[in-house]
């Protein structure tokens, strides 16, 4: 967008909807939304304390854990159904349903099995990011041009040669990008975890917040996660964009 | 700097088209057209001929009043050109046929769009889906014809609002070689039979040759119109016969040699 | 023999077999006294669709989830489609939802319980914020993204602005505007169980719950695995109806 022939940045427009914000805010329309000011105060007020790091630290554990987890089962399951009809067809309506699927209802299946602790929202990151990775991993690996797979068999790779030195190469596009929607999805799914276990890390501090009607610390609490989970999902876009050439080919 | 070129016709009685000085700059600063002038007579097939990067797709789209040029007018039977018109009919390069609608409605589709009742469209798209060859084909889809049948579509939906100008971009560029053959053929009959004025952009100098009354050779950098040429070679031989004949062959050659320079 | 055991309907029974049976198995062992074998669970799912004790829940979980759908798909399709026609709109409204896609937005629900209590207000704002953000990025990047062909035709055949929106723009965009839908739905059967886990149990949540605090596991799995059998139906069907209403180009070839 332009303003007197001045190009805007887009995301410039978040500082008006914070300024939009802060004004409803002042008007004390909702207890929903106290003054953004004041949100930022509070911000930095509880940023510092060795309770929010905790929770911080806990949440983070869980999430690069239960990524990890996704990853290393989820790209190489990817790229077997793409290369094996046999497991392609066993494995893609799984996959499609737990896509689909209400996954939260599951969660209280992994408390009672795993307990109200770290495991439990490990494995709740786990479903949420999983599904994703194999689809875009398996699709990356179909769209690989046939005369490349072709010229591995030609060169007589063996299956892990080809495997480390080719597929996951050339399907490495799709491969980031699922990575990338399956990071989104984790974050969602660490937070939904802590929610429902609720006894440990950030779900502990909204019980304590919620329950105590702190609005703005609440709000503070949202602004941190918000902040991360953005942060997480354009770094791993633009890696995605540096990367997008070896697609170029096809 | 070369003085944009004139372009004049020895036996050319009425204008259809005429565009005058020309310029498109397109926003970033890159000058497509410079002071470009020339002049389309009324029931030929006019082709613009040359290398990319000449302008030739720009210049049609502003004849078409899809792109506004930076200065200079188009006029259309003498009519200023302001937006598109309903005297001016497109045919496009990637066909822009909507997939979801079947070969009727899109052939259809420009009356559609101008308000015609259903059964009077209708009636009127199977007749030039008829004319172009694809009679029983009404009810398929877009992605169930081959990619020539698909240009025939375009070439049909172009036809059906019985514009006097026909506008093609490239039209057979994504159709393989042999329909390609057939289609420059079939275009020669269509271009005899309805009394329209076709401009034609091309990269071929094969097709260019073989398909029109004259060439307008475009050059880039600064893109000009260096030369019209009429290919008077004979009609009333057959196609293949065309393609051997020494007069052809010769055109074909003497503008590869005027554009083989600007080729990198 | 061999094109029979590679025939997709056989290999895909083969893999419901040898998942029910992988179930089965460490239901037998067991793997903890809170995992019931597979037999069990539809022995319970059988019994409680016989009762009609699964049944009458479903509606009190439907209500929150349809309402918030529909609210967030009309909401969510209106400001894409204007996102991907007017850059100031994009202006204004990408970055907010961009934002709003990559962060997780189930931590609001504590807020919303806070100001709407534990009703069916805070339950139909939790399925719209789960499933809103994605069906507008959707909306969005599909019109955005429309073939300049396309629509320079419709211009050069002096279609009006708003027969080129409604002839070209939305149908060329419908394929991803439904891809949208469906991850939508998706979202909002999570964002609805979620919101009965949470907030209040009712419906199948209350199912789950209950079934859980008195130690009737089999009833619980088998609520479990009606509502993700249920969630996935509903999004097939969901798929179906694309090709019904906007693509009969896909329903000649399915």
């Amino acid at each position: 967008m332009k303003i007197f022939g001045i190009k805007i940045p887009m995301m410039a427009s978040l500082i008006l909807w914070a300024i939009v914000w802060e004004i409803v805010g002042q008007l004390d329309l909702s207890i929903l939304l106290p003054p953004f000011s004041h949100i930022i105060i509070r911000l930095f007020e509880i940023v510092p304390t060795a309770t929010f790091f905790n929770a911080f630290w806990i949440t983070a554990k869980c999430f690069m854990i239960g990524t990890a987890i996704a990853i290393i089962i989820g790209i190489p399951v990817g790229v077997l159904m793409g290369r094996s009809i046999i497991a392609d067809r066993m494995l893609l309506p799984w996959v499609n349903m737990f896509l689909s699927a209400p996954l939260t209802a599951l969660v209280p299946v992994l408390m009672t099995l795993f307990g109200f602790g770290t495991k439990t929202i490990i494995l709740t990151t786990v479903l949420f990011a999983v599904w994703i990775i194999v689809l875009d991993a398996r699709a990356g690996v179909k769209n690989i041009t046939p005369s490349l797979v072709e010229m591995t068999k030609s060169f007589q790779a063996n299956f892990w040669q080809a495997f480390t030195m080719v597929y996951v190469w050339a399907a490495l596009p799709e491969i980031l990008a699922g990575i990338r929607l399956g990071c989104i999805r984790s974050v969602k799914g660490v937070i939904i975890g802590q929610l429902l276990v609720s006894v440990v890390g950030f779900g502990r501090l909204f019980e304590l917040y919620s329950s105590n009607f702190l609005m703005e610390h609440m709000w503070a609490l949202l602004f941190v996660l918000f902040f991360f989970a953005f942060l997480i999902a354009e770094g791993l876009g633009i890696l995605e964009r540096k990367f997008e050439y070896y697609a170029a080919s096809r | 700097m070369s003085v944009p070129a004139e372009a004049v016709f020895d036996a050319a009685p009425e204008i259809a088209v005429s565009v005058n000085d020309v310029t498109k700059i397109y926003p970033g600063g890159v000058e497509a057209l410079n002071d470009m002038t020339i002049q389309f007579p009324k029931g030929e097939l006019t082709s613009l001929l040359g290398p990319s990067g000449c302008g030739k797709t720009t210049l049609l789209k502003i004849i078409a009043g899809l792109l506004k040029p930076t200065s200079g007018t188009v006029t259309v039977n003498g009519i200023p050109v302001t937006g598109p018109g309903k005297e001016r009919a497109f045919v496009f390069q990637d066909f822009a046929l909507m997939p979801w609608a079947s070969v009727l409605r899109n052939v259809a589709f420009g009356l559609e769009l101008q308000g015609m009742a259903k059964s009077e469209r209708h009636a009127i798209a199977e007749k030039y889906i008829d004319a172009v060859g694809l009679k029983g084909y009404e009810n398929l889809y877009p992605h169930e014809l081959s990619g020539g049948m698909r240009q025939r579509v375009g070439l049909a939906r172009a036809l059906a609002v019985n514009a006097e100008v026909l506008l093609m971009d490239e039209p057979f560029s994504a159709v393989d070689e042999q329909t390609r053959r057939k289609f420059q053929e079939d275009l020669l009959q269509v271009v005899a039979d309805e009394q329209k004025t076709f401009i034609f952009v091309t990269h071929s100098i094969e097709e260019a040759v073989y398909v029109s009354q004259s060439i307008a050779l475009l050059l880039p950098r600064p893109s000009r119109v260096s030369e019209i040429i009429r290919p008077d070679i004979r009609r009333d031989i057959s196609p293949d016969a065309i393609r051997r004949d020494p007069v052809y062959l010769d055109i074909v050659e003497r503008i590869w040699q005027g554009l083989r320079t600007y080729v990198e | 023999m061999s094109t029979f055991l590679k025939h997709p309907l056989t290999l895909r029974l083969l893999s419901v077999l040898i998942a029910a049976g992988f179930w089965e198995y460490l239901g037998r062992i067991p793997i903890s006294p809170a995992f019931p074998t597979f037999l069990q669970t539809m022995s319970a799912l059988g019994g409680m669709l016989a009762d009609g004790s699964m049944v009458s829940v479903y509606p009190a979980t439907f209500q929150p989830l349809l309402i918030g759908l529909i609210i967030s798909s009309v909401f969510g399709i209106a400001c894409g489609v204007l996102m991907g026609l007017n850059t100031k709109a994009e202006w204004f409204g990408a970055p907010l939802f961009i934002v709003l896609q990559s962060a997780p937005l189930a931590a609001l629900i504590p807020l919303l319980t806070f100001a709407y209590g534990i009703g069916l207000t805070s339950k139909i704002l939790t399925v719209c914020i789960m499933a809103t953000p994605v069906i507008v990025l959707n909306a969005y990047s599909a019109v955005r993204h429309t073939p300049t062909s396309m629509i320079e035709m419709g211009q050069s055949y002096l279609g009006s602005n708003m027969q080129i929106i409604m002839k070209i723009i939305i149908p060329a965009a419908s394929p991803v505007i439904y891809a949208g839908l469906r991850l939508g739905a998706a979202m909002g059967f999570i964002g609805a169980i979620l919101a009965e886990l949470l907030i209040t149990p009712t419906g199948i949540g209350d199912l789950i719950t209950y079934n859980q605090s008195i130690a009737e596991y089999d009833k619980m799995y088998a609520a479990i695995f009606s509502i993700m059998a249920f969630a996935v139906l509903f999004i097939e069907i969901l798929e179906r109806t694309e090709y019904m209403f906007f693509r009969p180009d896909k329903r000649v070839t399915q």
